[in-house]
């Protein structure tokens, strides 16, 4: 038999039963626009983190003390500004090199307070971070060198203690110090879960004595170029082992970090594929049981097409690509609401969504080998039918 | 595959088929010792054929007949290639059907043989036209030849103008033509109907025989089963089957 006839009898028999074919697609259609779906939110949310990573700036190495990995406990730092100096005469370029010092306190103008991320640096920071301006001035080596309480705010944090008063030249109070207002970010957005827009910079020196204490929690060089990534990181950390031989230091890259990323969200990724993966199961043992209905509902059938001269591979056929076919049309519709979902999802909710053609793909696969696999034992049944006995059932 | 080339291949086909040994001249069938047991669910085990010897020429126009539960059901089950014996040797056209696995005992049913059943087993939602090239369908005939074929043979049994209705749409005595387009569309020899004017009344019953009767005159072979007398008594030789034997064949 050809098969353009045996899809022509399976589109047919789909048809007479409409609402009973529907609701067996059902299961594959759920289960792959779930996989649709959780592989777009998936891979979204790794576009969104590498974006981020890479929004930081380019070519940066952070130094932090310590061992920087998945599970590891955060080390008190023993780095301090002698150190950083220390770095710019290794690196050569001492605007390449720029400091952190980070504490959470409540910044307050007049009755309106807010909580942000207080980070001390100094004038080199904009040399090595893309750290765009809206208004105002970047820090200076003066103000770093005579201790100036002056601030640099993120643009969410002006945006809630000013509104829409211009805030240069105004006055914000931190743990009951004034400070004056000398410039304002540009909206960056955030990097693992550091809600940049919320920060507030100042001098490091200023910020050090804020928190009462003398250390800094890491320093970031900028390299040249991106081959002068690693011999850089290697210098560095080299040179501080040798100046600390009890201590570790950590150099983390951009790459290295887009890839311990890239490793953790693709696995997130992968499980949630493979739940979504799941229910496409389920809905395979629905097309399963529906088709052995099928076989016997239509056991005369099958009786009178063995009697007419069909062959049992006609009768396998037949039902083979009847079960592929309920799963396949699912398969489509489950791809097409899965997109729709993902873009809708995308559209109204802060979830990053990206919907990957590969998705697409193994979605399509895996519902089109569910029927083949769900449908083999229903259409072996049916094939393996005595005529005699198949024409006597009524 | 071209249509052509499909056609061209089961010219090929055919003309082979007609060159197998003891194809010419064979009868259409011959039974040796033919038997066939089985066990009722039960465990109870039935004797349905107890050993029938059977010589059935090509063009013959033969009866089958007995009361019910005789065997003569399984017999022609036996003959139609729908059921194999549990022993005793079948051969159909001069060849052993034992020795013919599935898919040539499927073609042998496909090419040799036409069924008319006693509820016609038509598809149902399922038209006239497409009922009757069913068979046509598991020889992969083009569409085109299977329509012509099939309207061919609707036309032969007079429903010309009922091409598109479904069975459901039609009497009983229209549905059984139907049904015997369909088993004469593949040009078969032999021609097994099991009861075939056993849901008719007696004036569709006659136009059925009327059919059967000039298609035998035509070259096919004609074995109906029936345990109608006024039925058998209109084919040229009757078989009786009782308990499993041939009683009597005259």
């Amino acid at each position: 038999m050809r098969t353009a006839e045996a899809l022509r009898m399976a589109v047919e028999a789909l048809r007479v039963n409409r609402l009973r074919s529907m609701l067996t697609m059902l299961g594959v259609i759920i289960g792959v626009l779930s996989v649709v779906i959780l592989v777009a939110i998936g891979t979204g949310a790794k576009n969104a983190v590498e974006k981020e990573i890479a929004g930081l700036g380019s070519n940066i190495i952070l130094v932090v003390p310590g061992q920087v990995g998945l599970g590891a406990a955060p080390t008190q730092s023993r780095l301090d500004l002698s150190d950083v100096a220390y770095v710019r005469r290794v690196v050569g370029d001492p605007s390449k090199v720029t400091v952190a010092v980070n504490s959470g306190e409540p910044v307050r103008v007049g009755r309106v307070e807010v909580f942000a991320t207080l980070t001390g640096t100094d004038e080199n920071m904009p040399h090595v971070f893309d750290r765009p301006l809206r208004r105002g001035r970047y820090l200076t080596g003066t103000d770093v060198d005579t201790r100036r309480r002056v601030v640099i705010l993120g643009s969410e944090v002006a945006a809630k203690l000013f509104g829409d008063v211009d805030p240069i030249g105004r006055q914000v109070t931190i743990a009951g110090v004034r400070f004056r207002v000398i410039g304002v970010y540009e909206t960056v957005g955030s990097t693992f879960g550091v809600a940049r827009d919320q920060e507030v910079h100042l001098p490091v020196t200023t910020a050090q004595r804020l928190i009462g204490l003398p250390r800094i929690n890491g320093i970031a060089v900028g390299a040249s170029g991106p081959d002068e990534i690693e011999p850089l990181r290697q210098r560095v950390v080299a040179a501080l082992a040798a100046r600390y031989p009890d201590e570790t230091f950590s150099a983390v890259t951009q790459t290295q970090l887009l890839g311990t990323i890239g490793t953790v969200l693709g696995m997130l990724t992968g499980v949630l594929a493979a739940i979504a993966g799941i229910s496409l199961l389920v809905g395979g043992v629905g097309v399963s049981n529906i088709m052995l209905v099928s076989v016997r509902e239509r056991t005369k059938e099958i009786g009178l097409r063995k009697a007419l001269g069909a062959r049992g591979r006609d009768i396998l056929g037949q039902f083979l690509i009847e079960a592929v076919l309920l799963t396949t049309i699912g398969g489509v519709i489950g791809i097409l609401t899965g997109v729709g979902g993902a873009l809708l999802i995308q559209a109204v909710s802060p979830v990053p969504a990206s919907i990957t053609w590969w998705s697409i793909v193994l979605a399509f696969g895996v519902s089109a080998a569910v029927g083949v696999f769900f449908g083999v034992a229903p259409a072996r049944r049916a094939a393996r039918l005595d005529p005699v006995v198949a024409l006597r059932t009524d | 595959m071209s249509h052509d080339e499909r056609a061209g291949r089961r010219d090929d086909e055919r003309a082979e088929a007609s060159a197998e040994p003891g194809a010419a001249g064979a009868p259409a069938f011959e039974a040796i010792g033919l038997t066939r047991s089985y066990r009722l669910d039960g465990g109870v085990q039935v004797d349905a054929l107890r050993g029938a010897d059977l010589r059935i020429g090509q063009g013959e126009f033969a009866a089958i007949v007995g009361p019910s539960g005789s065997g003569k059901s399984t017999l022609m089950h036996l003959l139609g290639c729908l059921d194999r014996p549990t022993s005793g040797t079948l051969l159909v056209n001069g060849v052993d059907v034992a020795t013919l696995d599935d898919a040539r005992l499927a073609d042998l049913r496909n090419r040799t043989i036409g069924f008319v059943f006693q509820s016609f087993h038509l598809l149902p939602r399922t038209s006239a036209l497409d009922n009757v090239a069913l068979p046509l369908v598991y020889r992969g005939a083009p569409r085109a030849v299977r329509r012509e074929r099939a309207r061919a043979a609707l036309e032969a049994v007079g429903l010309g103008h009922r091409l598109t209705h479904r069975p459901s749409q039609m009497s009983g005595g229209e549905q059984q033509r139907v049904a015997i387009a369909r088993a004469l569309v593949g040009d078969p020899r032999v021609l097994l109907a099991d009861e075939p004017t056993g849901n008719l009344d007696s004036r569709n019953g006659e136009e059925v025989m009327g059919l059967l009767e000039r298609l035998n005159e035509g070259g096919v072979a004609v074995v109906l089963v029936t345990h109608d007398a006024d039925v058998a008594a209109r084919a040229r030789r009757q078989i009786r089957v009782r308990d499993g034997r041939i009683e009597r064949d005259t």
